[in-house]
């Protein structure tokens, strides 16, 4: 059903998701979700909203466990293990596939705190480590040089976009492989947007970056690969309709819906 | 042809809007009129209100000021109880109030924390709730009798501070268990989420991010349940006893300041005294109130 342009290979995939159905108590809204994630490349997802792409996201690191009465069909694999598999726990697994939201979300803690609660989460407690975790983290995350003398400052005192990379270095600071980004810049300025996406383009080459957008030119500027997801009928499943690498998805649509949609015809 | 009727469909339309917008009638009393009647009317209710609570402080203060002294409040009551100081009896409010808090905070604390987060929602956590509100509604005097069967009879524990703040617990654990549930849920699922994002037990997201952050309206809760056991009479009454006395284990009986009030008013022997235990009793209720406002403005 879904049409594939030059898109990633298994072998060099990070996640794999093969026939993977997913459904909200009653309600089936993903279905027939074939797609290979790059590793170590930006994928974006793109579509209307309520098309299940933030859905799908969340399936990455279970997420939607925490939402009573949903579950899953099919499988979905990262580094080859299904992540669904019985005896699979949610909580190491989001260790390895961090996630960062619509509305940044720092604990209302002061900066350092916020940083240093994934690595205390992992049982470090050295003062030295955790400085160390905490630089680095804030460092890779551009927010050092604005934020290094008020460590101590709470967290929420930022403005949206440095409390969105502090969100980031929050991740960064327990190492994860995959990074899940729902709509990160769509509550943010736009200067603070094109810092985020800097950032991105930095973490890529040693990070697996899965971003869902509603902005058509932020998936073109920063993508490698973009898929297209759509609910074409209220209440029937949500599906993938086309994937492929992003200059090909922008400049040569083979699917009919897919153009429209970029184009701006609907959504 | 189509384009053409449609245009007549809409001039119909509007026509026929217009027409029936014709018929509209101006009130009998002018907007304006009508607009500055209810502004009195609302200015007036909002002053009654207002009045009604600076009469009573103005009262008690009146007529309880002049009698308060180093020695009132920190003497020993004198000849039938009626003269003298009081301090016995603050102290007995005090020691159940703190102790009452002791045994209900962490109850309804944990109570709250298993509705918001634990318990699947549904049917049986209604039923929980829908109890909870009830028991808000038992009237005191009723859970004084019920204190007094359980705590003081059933349990032997006799008149004492133990069968008072027991009962008195009984009386908060709707209170703090619900505002308790409030601020739970108040913590947005952001929050929560990037916790569990981060590799969070359920445990440690609860006990990490969830709590500290409610931290601020659950103390308030609990200071606003603090200042309602602090006003009780009905239920300290059948479980505290009325004898003097300066409470040392939880075991000892006592005479809280609402029942030392109560006695010197229904006996008229010293009005002077009930006075100033009115007010003092009142001061130290704005006291906890105002801390609780502190909290919350605190915690934004």
């Amino acid at each position: 059903m879904s049409v594939y342009q030059s898109a990633p290979t298994p072998e060099s995939s990070a996640i794999i998701a093969k026939d993977f159905d997913f459904w909200y108590g009653d309600f089936h809204a993903l279905t027939g979700l074939d797609v290979n994630i790059a590793r170590n490349k930006i994928t974006a997802f793109i579509g209307p909203s309520g098309c299940g792409k933030s859905t799908f996201l969340r399936c990455m690191n279970r997420m939607n466990d925490l939402i009573e009465g949903t579950h899953v069909s099919g499988s979905m694999s990262l580094d080859g293990n299904n992540i669904y598999a019985p005896g699979v726990d949610p909580v190491d697994l989001r260790r390895r596939v961090g996630m960062i939201f619509q509305q940044p979300n720092p604990f209302p803690k002061s900066i350092y705190e916020n940083v240093a609660f994934g690595p205390r989460l992992q049982g470090v407690t050295s003062k030295s480590d955790l400085d160390d975790i905490v630089e680095e983290s804030l460092k890779r995350a551009n927010l050092w040089k604005e934020v290094s003398n008020q460590l101590s400052k709470d967290g929420l005192a930022l403005s949206g976009g440095q409390q969105q990379r502090l969100c980031i270095a929050r991740v960064l600071a327990v190492q994860p492989d995959v990074l899940l980004m729902d709509e990160p810049c769509s509550a943010i300025d736009p200067t603070s947007v094109q810092k985020v996406e800097d950032l991105m383009a930095e973490l890529a080459p040693e990070m697996t970056i899965i971003i869902v957008t509603h902005s058509m030119q932020q998936a073109a500027r920063i993508s490698d690969y973009t898929a297209f997801f759509l609910q074409e009928v209220a209440g029937e499943p949500a599906t993938l309709i086309e994937y492929g690498q992003t200059d090909a998805i922008f400049t040569s649509p083979m699917d009919r819906r897919t153009e429209d949609y970029i184009t701006g015809r609907f959504g | 042809m189509a384009d053409q009727s449609t245009q007549t469909d809409e001039l119909t339309s509007r026509e026929r809007i217009k027409r029936a917008l014709s018929h509209g009638k101006a009130g009998r009393i002018s907007k304006d009129t009508s607009n500055k009647v209810m502004l009195g009317v609302f200015r007036a209710a909002a002053y009654i209100t207002t009045l009604v609570l600076v009469a009573i402080i103005a009262y008690v203060v009146i007529n309880g000021l002049p009698h308060i002294s180093p020695d009132f409040i920190f003497g020993w009551p004198e000849g039938v109880n009626a003269e003298g100081g009081i301090w016995p009896t603050i102290v007995s409010t005090i020691y159940v109030t703190a102790l009452a808090m002791l045994i209900c905070t962490p109850i309804a604390v944990l109570a709250a924390v298993y509705l918001a987060e634990y318990a699947k929602q549904g049917r049986l956590v209604n039923i929980i709730r829908y109890a909870a509100d009830a028991l808000a509604s038992v009237p005191s005097i009723v859970m004084g009798l019920f204190g007094y069967a359980l705590f003081v009879e059933a349990m032997g524990l006799g008149l004492s501070m133990l069968s008072a703040a027991m009962s008195l617990a009984l009386l908060m654990l709707p209170i703090v268990m619900r505002t308790t549930e409030e601020a739970i849920r108040a913590v947005p699922r952001y929050i929560r989420w990037g916790a569990y994002g981060l590799g969070a037990t359920k445990w440690q997201v609860v006990s990490k991010i969830v709590l500290p952050s409610a931290f601020g309206r659950i103390a308030t809760g609990i200071v606003l349940a603090i200042g309602r056991a602090i006003g009780e009479t009905a239920v300290v009454l059948y479980t505290m006893g009325q004898a003097i006395n300066m409470p040392i284990t939880p075991l000892d009986s006592g005479r809280p300041m609402t029942v030392h009030l109560y006695l010197l008013a229904n006996d008229g022997i010293n009005m002077n005294a009930a006075y100033g235990t009115a007010l003092l009793l009142m001061i130290i209720i704005l006291a906890f109130n105002l801390f609780s406002r502190y909290l919350s403005r605190r915690s934004r």
